[in-house]
């Protein structure tokens, strides 16, 4: 059983929680002007990370609010937890330059970028 | 005991080579797929100079890990047709390996247990009739008789309201299917080699002319990933993206009993599979973990659950005891159908997204990619299952018949 942190709730067990796969799948700008292809990209296609993933959660037993998560898909150890909204954290960037010391910045304010910034819920 | 009087080790099943600088085609995975690909391509095609890579040991993946059940009352025309070809090729591959490997017959039911359950299974009994896959719907009563210790009575959260049955589906002993693949493969000239990870792919353009080892590169003319559940990092060092989510599931199996289960029963709807293995473990699964993983471990509610509906199901269970339990990385995809054919990549083919289903396509799987490989186009089984069916909306949406139970 894993053990994830509601933004609103706090500690709460899996159970209490669903899944909603990949986070950060913003819909398509121009619906009418998408191929095939780049339909197929939206409706089926994620991302399959091993490793450091960003997904979303519903705490269906608790606020019912959805939120985003950073997650090892292999450790399973949840490495960031941020509301639906906010810009997602640089927890990829962070990770990987506190894992070299000598390369350890002060943590940098978080980028907006293209997808995050239209994501829907 | 000193060494000295230790028998003699019995002899081996497949030679362990070391790679060889090149090949005609290269299958990336040594597991159930993986080498009854090979075997197709050599015995089909007389392909013999191939090699495949493994980066554990053979077989030690999800054909180690899975809940043997071999059926193929899918629901759709094209999901029958390449899962009931995959039942006849094993009722002959025993004799064809020359290898028992203990396929039991032993008949699959699937239980039903709401009236959308019951409408869903006569349907999907009619289908198969129709496809010429044999199945019947049984009663309550039915049930019990072939399986007396169900219990059939309505005062359970779900009671059995019946079950659709397959009397030709059954079970085979994971580990000797694999064995006796591998024997046949080597014994064609197949290179069988273990502890070789592929860290990178060559490509030349948009061709892949070889493959980066753990082992050094090889260079081969075409590539044939059977990965499962690491399908998606292959693809990612291919350069081609591929509509599957990894996910753990998980499987049990109790200590030794003695025969108290004729049969297999899965129900979908209370999440759990049952059967008993030769030597009398009760072996289960059942719905895999909501998320993304690559783990080889799921969480532990899975398997409470898993052991609620078990009991309930079949009191007798109440006594047992877990001996041990497990999980795999399952490929699945939107549609719960599997991915063969062929990939962005050229010579580079792909056979995923059997998801929680793999071991009862293993033989199908085989011949339709060893075939796609071979001719560079999919065999008339494997032609709706390539990965153009997420743009041109031909899904086979199998979620009713794969989606939980296998």
């Amino acid at each position: 059983m894993l053990l994830f942190t509601c933004p609103n709730c706090g500690p709460r067990n899996e159970t209490e929680f669903h899944y909603g796969g990949q986070a950060h799948v913003a819909y398509p700008e121009s619906p009418g002007e998408l191929s095939d292809r780049e339909w197929a990209e939206y409706l089926f296609y994620r991302e399959n990370t091993k490793g450091l993933f960003a997904e979303r959660w519903v705490h269906s037993a608790g606020c019912r609010k959805w939120f985003n998560m950073v997650r090892d898909t292999v450790s399973y150890e949840v490495k960031a937890v941020y509301r639906i909204g906010e810009l997602q954290p640089e927890t990829l960037e962070r990770i990987a330059s506190a894992t070299e010391p000598e390369q350890a910045q002060p943590l940098a304010p978080a980028q907006a970028n293209p997808t995050t910034a239209s994501e829907g819920v | 005991m000193s060494a000295d009087h230790l028998p003699e080790h019995p002899e081996f099943l497949w030679r362990n080579p070391d790679p060889k600088k090149s090949y005609d085609a290269v299958i990336v995975g040594g597991g159930g797929h993986g080498l009854a690909t090979a075997y197709f391509l050599a015995k089909n095609h007389g392909m013999r100079n191939i090699a495949i890579l493994e980066k554990g040991w053979l077989a030690g993946g999800n054909m180690a890990r899975n809940t043997t059940i071999i059926r193929s009352n899918y629901l759709w025309d094209e999901s029958a047709a390449i899962y009931e070809h995959s039942l006849k090729l094993w009722e002959i591959l025993p004799e064809e390996l020359d290898y028992d490997f203990l396929f039991s017959q032993r008949g699959v039911m699937n239980l039903a247990h709401t009236l959308g359950d019951v409408r869903e299974s006569m349907r999907r009994v009619g289908a198969n009739q129709l496809n010429g896959v044999d199945a019947e719907w049984l009663d309550p009563k039915q049930v019990k008789e072939l399986c007396p210790i169900l219990n059939i009575n309505d005062n359970i959260r779900y009671p059995v309201m019946g079950a659709t049955y397959q009397p030709r589906a059954g079970i085979a002993k994971h580990d000797h299917v694999a064995w006796a693949f591998a024997r046949k493969c080597d014994e064609m000239g197949v290179d069988i080699i273990q502890n070789c990870e592929v860290t990178g792919f060559i490509k030349d353009g948009n061709k892949v002319t070889g493959v980066k080892t753990t082992r050094g590169n090889i260079n081969t003319e075409k590539v044939g990933l059977c990965a499962a559940g690491h399908t998606s990092v292959l693809a990612e060092m291919a350069g081609f993206r591929i509509p599957i989510q990894s996910h753990p599931l998980q499987a049990l199996v109790s200590e030794l009993h003695e025969p108290v289960h004729p049969t297999v029963v899965m129900s979908n709807h209370v999440h759990v599979y049952v059967s008993q293995a030769h030597k009398g473990e009760l072996v289960m699964g059942a719905g895999v973990d909501s998320y993304n993983g690559y783990g080889q471990r799921g969480s532990f509610h899975v398997i409470e659950e898993q052991m609620a509906a078990a009991v309930e199901l079949f009191p007798i269970f109440a006594r047992a005891h877990v001996l041990r339990t497990w999980g795999g990385i399952v490929d699945t995809t939107m549609d719960a159908s599997p991915i063969v054919g062929t990939t962005p990549v050229e010579n580079m083919f792909v056979n995923c997204g059997w998801g929680t289903g793999g071991f009862k396509g293993t033989p199908a799987a085989g011949l339709t990619f060893a075939h796609t490989i071979a001719t560079g186009s999919p065999h008339t089984l494997n032609k709706p299952f390539g990965m153009d069916r997420f743009e041109t909306g031909h899904l086979i949406d199998e979620h009713g018949a794969a989606a939980v139970a296998h």
